[in-house]
């Protein structure tokens, strides 16, 4: 079993508070990087092989560096804590019971891209997270962690799911209506108000400082060849313990499912499993024996997104599943690119018809085409996101929704 | 300045153009929608796609800047495939309602879906329903159905007038244009949105529903509402008088010109032609004689002109022309001054009110061609001629169209001296309070309805076109000076305003050697 990291207080009492943090170790890691050069640092968590833990999964240290060089204004450090993806619910345990292992990773990972103010972007929903982090945030301040060269703004989103996408995530801070921003410019060379802006996951950075106190050869030995590190799975649906479950990304989603959560719950057998949040393509049940890294779920044409695992037992429906994923997409498109805005809510009423028995025979080709389409053609991810359900769940299941369209 | 090809075409433009304008100086189309050379970029309608030879996927034109070796393909299959693809999303939500909509026959979804779409409608569904003929403002009307979200009118306001009033609302499907609460669409430049909604989501509350845009004719024009000289194009419905209850002129457009007005034009301009059909419009000479009123034929209205004016001494004749006539007309007026050997000539009659002006384009001198008037030479003291007819020193004036009743003069004193006059003379295009004292009336064509140039207030000699017949029996003024001339034994060469043109050209240093050719469609500066 591997060793806990971010998730090792989350047991005890009062994990949350300053207290608790410095017993165990917290804020050790800022002496030993206040000794580091910036670009020194950046190179440790490079050779970590951390990978962005929000989604996208890009290698953090190379992020980090595409801050211009020489650059004399103000540099960004945008946290997002916007956690809304579908099945996802681990940065609301860090936040909720580790908040100062963020802001420790915070202040390092500030002085690695010479920030002097970051901003966390919390979800709006997230009512108990965005309280305990506050709470630690002035703690940090009256510790004099903060407020030396490093100010936090913490900020509470409105509740859109589009909020999370980086660029959206900058417009919503800026205070406009929260769409993706075009590309170029990228935010790291002109992000949030002007600026050049590095946009990290909560859980991202809650793993900078250990990685500066046992060096990058210790974090990269824990995962895969290509991703270092542990990293917190979310895993809900029918398993028997739902729940968060940190393990090595090297983990095959079979032991996720089966060792940790305790195995299919429902009929006991399993169908299908989305593995990284809703915007991942569904698995079936023969192809869970992947590795839970970046990597791993590429291989299958999936991915591993924000490792929020929902799990299937038999007895749930696939064209029901798809009803509610494509409502979920058409609720949550921004509008801004016209693929997205109009397929989403296409496709949702395609999806709802078939499942209320009222499919057309030529619907789920219509489907197919409609969402291949569309891919690629906008400005974010966000309807790349969408087309992995439209077209996984029907092309894995295409016999369980034609069951369900009337013969003429 | 980078140099790429385009369709293995090679063309070097300047640094930061993109691949939409690059493609336009090859003149290949790369279809847009929310793309406006005028406004940001905002890459929202995802509909100029074009293929970079080291790129995965599709690009977007707009965003993307001509580089150095690029090589773009603008009619690849996958990016014909795109386009269509696009004009589907664009259309299932789409009303389709072109027989009602004002916006048929100049609409960008019609042209693109037969360009680039005709693919086999599959939408089934319902569609999303949205606010259908909200008013925006006095002059803007949506339909929020129609509207493809391209987010030009929004970017016009927030980034052009400065006035933020319109937003996109709601989310995905649901998103629709709309005023930010306790906002109108007022700004001065409001119609503007019209010109640049690619479809019919944004309509003329003037224009819609008064004539199919196919019957429209066009001629080129000058805008006369200010001196900033805005370049515009006149829209006339001549061949279905009975679509727009005989309404001629249906409306004005920009025409784009680097220098004067960009894209654009104001409010005040764009709506400024009703009096051209109007009622009120001077349809033939008048000879009024106490009470009684008798229509006349030029050819019995030039000798009583002729007559009139031969009957006083020199000084006591006064021509007080208008900045709003043209340059030809202003030139006729000083040739007439010379033939009756009168330096009491003036043109500048001040305003009631003071004029609005900004930054942009409005100007607070509502004439447009107040500098032509100063070079031609006709700046005499307008008040010192109303002074003079009032003391009795002047029996004869000749009005050019300005309304003297209503300006910043005190009315009563400027009633006095007009009633003092033997013979008050009045050429315009509508009938004023003036016009209703004068002895002889004389109609004026409308600048519609003839040729002709203005200079605007930086010096540019502009032409204007005639797009209508002068209504009844109205004339260019230059026309019906020359015509006086002649009958007063002048030898007068000139009878079309390029004549007059050529004359005036030949005699005035600021336009030597301006030809009507040399001013062509972006004008002339003239001398310093």
């Amino acid at each position: 079993m591997t060793e806990k990291i971010l998730t090792r207080n989350f047991g005890r009492a009062d994990s949350h508070t300053l207290a608790v943090y410095r017993e165990t170790g917290g804020y050790k890691a800022l002496d030993k990087a206040a000794a580091m050069q910036p670009a020194a640092i950046v190179e440790e968590v490079k050779k970590s092989n951390l990978r962005g833990l929000g989604g996208a999964g890009f290698p953090t240290g190379m992020k980090w560096s595409f801050i211009p060089r020489g650059h004399t204004g103000p540099v960004y450090l945008v946290v997002n804590a916007d956690e809304g993806e579908p099945g996802t619910f681990k940065d609301r345990y860090l936040l909720e019971r580790d908040p100062h292992a963020l802001i420790e990773g915070m202040i390092i990972t500030a002085r690695a891209i010479r920030s002097a103010l970051g901003f966390v972007y919390i979800r709006g929903e997230y009512v108990e997270p965005w309280r305990r982090f506050s709470t630690a945030v002035r703690e940090a301040y009256e510790a004099g962690y903060l407020g030396r060269g490093f100010d936090i703004v913490v900020h509470r989103g409105a509740g859109a799911y589009i909020c999370g996408e980086e660029t959206g995530l900058i417009s919503s801070l800026e205070g406009l209506k929260g769409w993706p921003k075009l590309k170029p410019p990228f935010p790291a060379i002109k992000g949030a108000f002007g600026a050049p802006t590095i946009v990290n996951n909560v859980e991202t950075l809650a793993h900078v400082p250990h990685i500066v106190n046992r060096g990058a050869e210790w974090f990269a030995s824990l995962g895969t060849k290509t991703q270092g590190g542990t990293r917190i799975y979310s895993v809900s649906g029918r398993v028997k313990r739902p729940g968060i479950y940190e393990t090595s990304v090297g983990i095959t989603l079979r032991q996720l499912i089966y060792d940790e959560a305790g195995g299919v719950a429902g009929n006991g057998r399993l169908k299908a499993v989305v593995p990284g949040g809703s915007s991942a393509a569904l698995l079936s049940a023969d192809e869970i024996d992947v590795t839970m890294d970046v990597d791993g779920l590429k291989n299958v044409d999936s991915m591993i997104g924000s490792a929020g695992v929902i799990v299937f037992d038999e007895t749930v429906s696939i064209p029901d599943a798809l009803v509610v994923v494509a409502r979920f997409y058409a609720h949550e498109s921004c509008g801004q690119c016209t693929p997205c805005r109009e397929s989403t809510g296409w496709i949702y009423k395609m999806a709802r018809r078939i499942a209320e028995g009222h499919g057309r025979k030529e619907d789920l080709d219509t489907i197919l085409d409609v969402a291949k389409r569309g891919a690629g053609t906008t400005i974010c991810a966000f309807y790349d996101g969408a087309v992995g359900p439209y077209i996984s769940y029907i092309e894995k299941f295409r016999g369980e929704f034609e069951a369900l369209i009337p013969r003429a | 300045m980078p140099r790429l090809t385009i369709d293995g075409k090679p063309i070097e433009v300047p640094a930061g153009t993109n691949i939409i304008e690059a493609a336009r100086l090859l003149g290949i189309e790369v279809p847009h929608y929310c793309y406006h050379p005028g406004l940001s970029i905002a890459g929202q309608c995802r509909l100029c796609m074009v293929d970079l030879d080291n790129a995965p996927r599709p690009t977007i034109a707009c965003n993307t800047q001509a580089a150095d070796g690029m090589v773009v393909m603008t009619d690849t299959e996958r990016v014909r495939e795109t386009r269509r693809s696009i004009m589907e999303f664009h259309l299932i939500n789409h009303p389709l309602d072109c027989p009602v909509c004002d916006q048929a026959g100049e609409c960008w979804l019609q042209i693109y879906y037969m360009k680039h779409g005709l693919y086999d409608p599959r939408m089934v569904d319902d569609k999303v329903h949205k606010p259908k003929a909200v008013p925006l403002g006095p002059h803007v009307m949506l339909d929020a159905e129609r509207c493809i979200l391209c987010s030009r009118c929004v970017r016009f306001c927030d980034e052009i007038t400065g006035t933020g009033e319109l937003g996109i609302f709601h989310r995905g499907d649901h998103s629709e244009i709309g005023l930010f609460p306790g906002a109108d669409l007022t700004n001065k430049y409001s119609g503007n949105v019209v010109d640049i909604c690619p479809v019919g989501a944004l309509t003329d509350r003037d224009f819609r529903f008064q004539v199919r845009v196919w019957y429209l004719d066009t001629a080129r024009s000058i805008c006369q509402g200010c001196a900033r000289g805005c370049n515009i194009e006149v829209h006339t419905s001549r061949r279905r008088p009975h679509h727009a209850q005989g309404r001629r002129v249906a409306r004005l457009k920009p025409r784009y010109h680097a220098e004067v007005n960009r894209w654009w034009i104001c409010d005040e301009g764009r709506y400024g032609f009703a009096f051209v059909d109007d009622a009120s419009r001077l349809t033939f000479p008048v000879r009024r004689e106490g009470q009684a009123v008798h229509e006349l034929l030029w050819d019995e209205a030039i000798p009583a002109v002729a007559d009139a004016l031969r009957r006083h001494q020199p000084d006591e004749i006064a021509l007080l022309a208008s900045p709003k006539m043209a340059n030809e007309d202003l030139w006729a007026v000083r040739a007439l001054a010379e033939r009756l050997g009168t330096a009491r000539v003036a043109f500048r009659v001040p305003p009631a009110a003071g004029g609005d002006q900004d930054d942009l384009l409005i100007r607070a001198d509502k004439n447009p061609n107040t500098r032509g008037a100063e070079l031609l030479g006709l700046d005499g003291d307008a008040a010192a001629i109303m002074a003079d007819l009032r003391a009795g020193a002047i029996k004869c004036l000749w009005i050019f169209g300005h309304d003297v009743l209503h300006a910043a003069w005190p009315p009563a004193e400027a009633f006095e001296a007009l009633t003092r006059a033997q013979t008050l003379i009045f050429s315009g295009t509508n009938a004023s309070s003036v016009s209703a004292l004068a002895h002889l009336v004389l109609p004026a064509a409308a600048w519609v309805e003839r040729e002709g140039t203005v200079t605007n207030f930086e010096g540019r000699v502009q032409r204007f076109r005639r797009a209508l017949d002068p209504l009844g029996a109205a004339l260019p003024e230059h026309e019906l000076i020359g015509r006086v001339l002649a009958t007063l034994g002048a030898p007068v060469s000139a009878t079309r305003a390029e004549h007059w043109f050529r004359a005036l050209a030949a005699a005035v240093p600021a336009f030597a050697g301006m030809t009507y050719a040399s001013i062509g469609d972006t004008g002339q500066m003239v001398s310093p």
